[in-house]
């Protein structure tokens, strides 16, 4: 950046003595520091000691009131044999594949078509991205109208068409559904978006070699646009991994009605409990904080994981 | 020509599928409209009820008895207007200072802005709940406000945004007129990165208006809470009983979002799949 104006290093013209430039240049950084410091001042309140916090907490037995006991490593030693645990990165894993995998080959397909339309673009636009910017609890409550057994749309659908009705938010596979086609619902418009942008980088003239050697639609899509779109599906699969692991609110909405001990249950048989729910339970439940902690660090490294998985798998791919 | 009649037939069959998509896309919040127009008993009863009813002044009614729906919009206007204010102050000041001078330890700095973008919000929620409790503010909007004055996103989003948007000829001028750093932020920089301050402000109010985990939990006074929680809440309470009220409440907690999604959807649309492709 030989370009950017570093006031310790003004241009020539302004250049008066070296003492006064001197002065000058030490007053600009302490203003510059004064410039960047409110975000890294909340950072280390908000941020940085809390993280080491709960480092420091995932060693330790505490309520929250009383006082800290060491504990050791005790609690991860839990965690590793702990049931729930596993059962909950299950159902989050289930979850995140039912929704993730449809959702990417609609977004995709949707994309294509949305390229090669050039009217109305615009509007196709906004209306598939409105459901990624509303309220995640409103929509929550309208799915779960829709999931409802006794009145609820898909089943008077079921019942319309002659099949029978399905307990969808009282059963485990039922309850992994809806919540996995709410998150589809929420994310599909948004990628076909950003597929669509990544689209739009592929030059025309590539379309047309391939077009000249005699490729068909689905072998131009396969051999010139899947693999120039990589890019592009990477960025889409580690944000869907980093927020699909993460979900929260859509079990916890979707299932506070059916949910019995607590909203952090997840619904019948712990069926939509996920990663997440899990922690909310162990901590603000039960008040267990070291455990909570621990739990949320198992929950970073699986995400983590699961996240290096996806980016090895889509690169792999690429050098065949 | 027969390929002429093909392709547009191909382009009718596009158009189709598109417009299917469409409906998905919005079939939930029409849903929501049925529903919000209907009494319970309606809503309960088979076939369903396809089309609006006539019931929604007095879903409304019910729903302004049973929950104090103002006071929490009011709270979630106060959370989103002073975080996206603050946001936009501090991200695009640090912003400016990333994208434009040079200073010992900028590297370093920036490097560790990156890193913050990784950290999840359950490593910080225990602390963070302590630290607030600590502070006395746990129960008070203050606890969504400070945390999110400022933030990795917007500082690095902003840095990119400005240096391809303020030429250095701009702020080098300014300098020789004898414009100090407050100067050039206020005067030079700011003026011209007026779109980009448009997306950061209306990405910023939309996620903290929807924003539900971190004030599930650090609004502990149920009778002052935000939109989403006085949502969660009623349907936690009222959704098995009284669906056409909760369903009210869900729609009227939509009608901000979409206000502000509209005035600004095509700059939002553009900008963040631009984000998405060059990174």
């Amino acid at each position: 950046m030989a370009t950017a104006p570093a006031l310790d290093k003004p241009p020539a013209a302004a250049t008066g003595t070296t003492a006064v430039h001197r002065r000058k240049g030490v007053l600009s950084h302490w203003r510059l520091y004064a410039a960047i410091s409110p975000f890294y001042l909340l950072f280390l309140c908000f941020g940085l000691i809390p993280v080491g916090f709960s480092l420091y907490l995932s060693f330790h037995r505490w309520d929250g009131l009383g006082a800290m006991e060491w504990a050791g490593l005790a609690q991860f030693r839990y965690l590793l044999t702990d049931t729930d645990f596993w059962s909950s990165i299950g159902n989050t894993l289930i979850i995140w594949a039912l929704a993730t995998f449809p959702m990417i080959l609609l977004a995709m397909v949707t994309a294509v078509m949305l390229n090669s339309a050039v009217r109305f673009k615009n509007v196709y636009r906004f209306a598939y991205f409105l459901p990624n910017v509303t309220s995640i609890v409103a929509v929550a409550i309208v799915f779960g109208s829709v999931f409802s057994t006794n009145f609820g749309l898909m089943n008077a659908l079921l019942q319309a068409v002659g099949l029978d009705q399905v307990a969808w938010l009282n059963t485990p596979w039922g309850i992994k559904v809806a919540i996995a086609t709410l998150m589809t619902w929420q994310w599909t418009g948004y990628n076909a978006i950003i597929f669509l942008a990544g689209l739009q980088t592929i030059p025309s003239d590539l379309y047309e070699a391939a077009r000249i050697d005699g490729a068909g639609p689905v072998q131009t899509f396969l051999r010139v646009t899947l693999p120039l779109l990589r890019p592009t599906l990477l960025f889409v699969l580690v944000v869907s991994t980093v927020t699909g692991l993460q979900s929260f609110a859509e079990p916890q909405v979707l299932l506070q009605t059916t949910a019995n001990e607590s909203t952090f249950s997840g619904g019948p048989d712990h069926a939509g409990r996920t990663m997440v729910l899990y922690f909310f339970q162990q901590t603000f439940d039960n008040n267990d904080f070291g455990y909570g902690a621990a739990v949320a660090w198992g929950i970073f490294l699986v995400v983590v994981l699961f996240s290096i998985i996806n980016w090895r798998l889509v690169q792999r791919r690429g050098e065949d | 020509m027969a390929s002429i009649k093909g392709s547009r037939g191909r382009g009718v069959a596009l158009h189709a599928v598109l417009v299917c998509g469409l409906l998905l896309s919005a079939f939930p919040f029409y849903w929501a409209v049925v529903m919000s127009t209907h009494t319970s008993t309606e809503i309960f009863s088979y076939p369903p009820k396809l089309l609006p009813g006539s019931h929604f002044t007095e879903n409304v009614r019910n729903l302004f008895d049973t929950v104090d729906f103002f006071g929490s919009l009011l709270n979630s206007l106060l959370v989103a207007v002073s975080v996206t204010a603050l946001v936009l102050f501090f991200d695009s000041l640090a912003a400016f200072v990333f994208a434009k001078f040079d200073f010992p330890g900028k590297r370093a700095l920036f490097a560790l802005l990156m890193l913050i973008f990784m950290v999840p919000m359950q490593l910080q929620a225990i602390p963070q709940f302590v630290i607030m409790a600590k502070l006395g503010w746990i129960g008070s909007m203050t606890s969504l406000i400070v945390p999110a004055a400022a933030n990795a996103f917007g500082i690095f989003w902003m840095r990119q945004y400005m240096k391809s948007a303020i030429h250095d000829e701009l702020i080098d001028a300014s300098r020789l007129d004898g414009a100090g750093f407050l100067r050039q932020y206020w005067h030079v920089a700011l003026p011209v990165v007026r779109p980009g301050l448009a997306f950061l402000g209306i990405f910023t109010f939309m996620g903290q208006w929807n924003d539900y985990a971190w004030p599930l939990i650090a609004l502990t006074d149920p009778d002052n809470v935000t939109l989403q929680v006085a949502l969660s809440q009623l349907n936690g309470t009222h959704g098995t009983t009284d669906y056409g009220m909760v369903m009210t409440g869900a729609l009227l907690a939509l009608v901000p979002l979409l206000i502000v999604f509209a005035l600004g959807a095509r700059q939002i649309i553009g900008d963040l799949a631009k984000g998405a492709v060059r990174g």
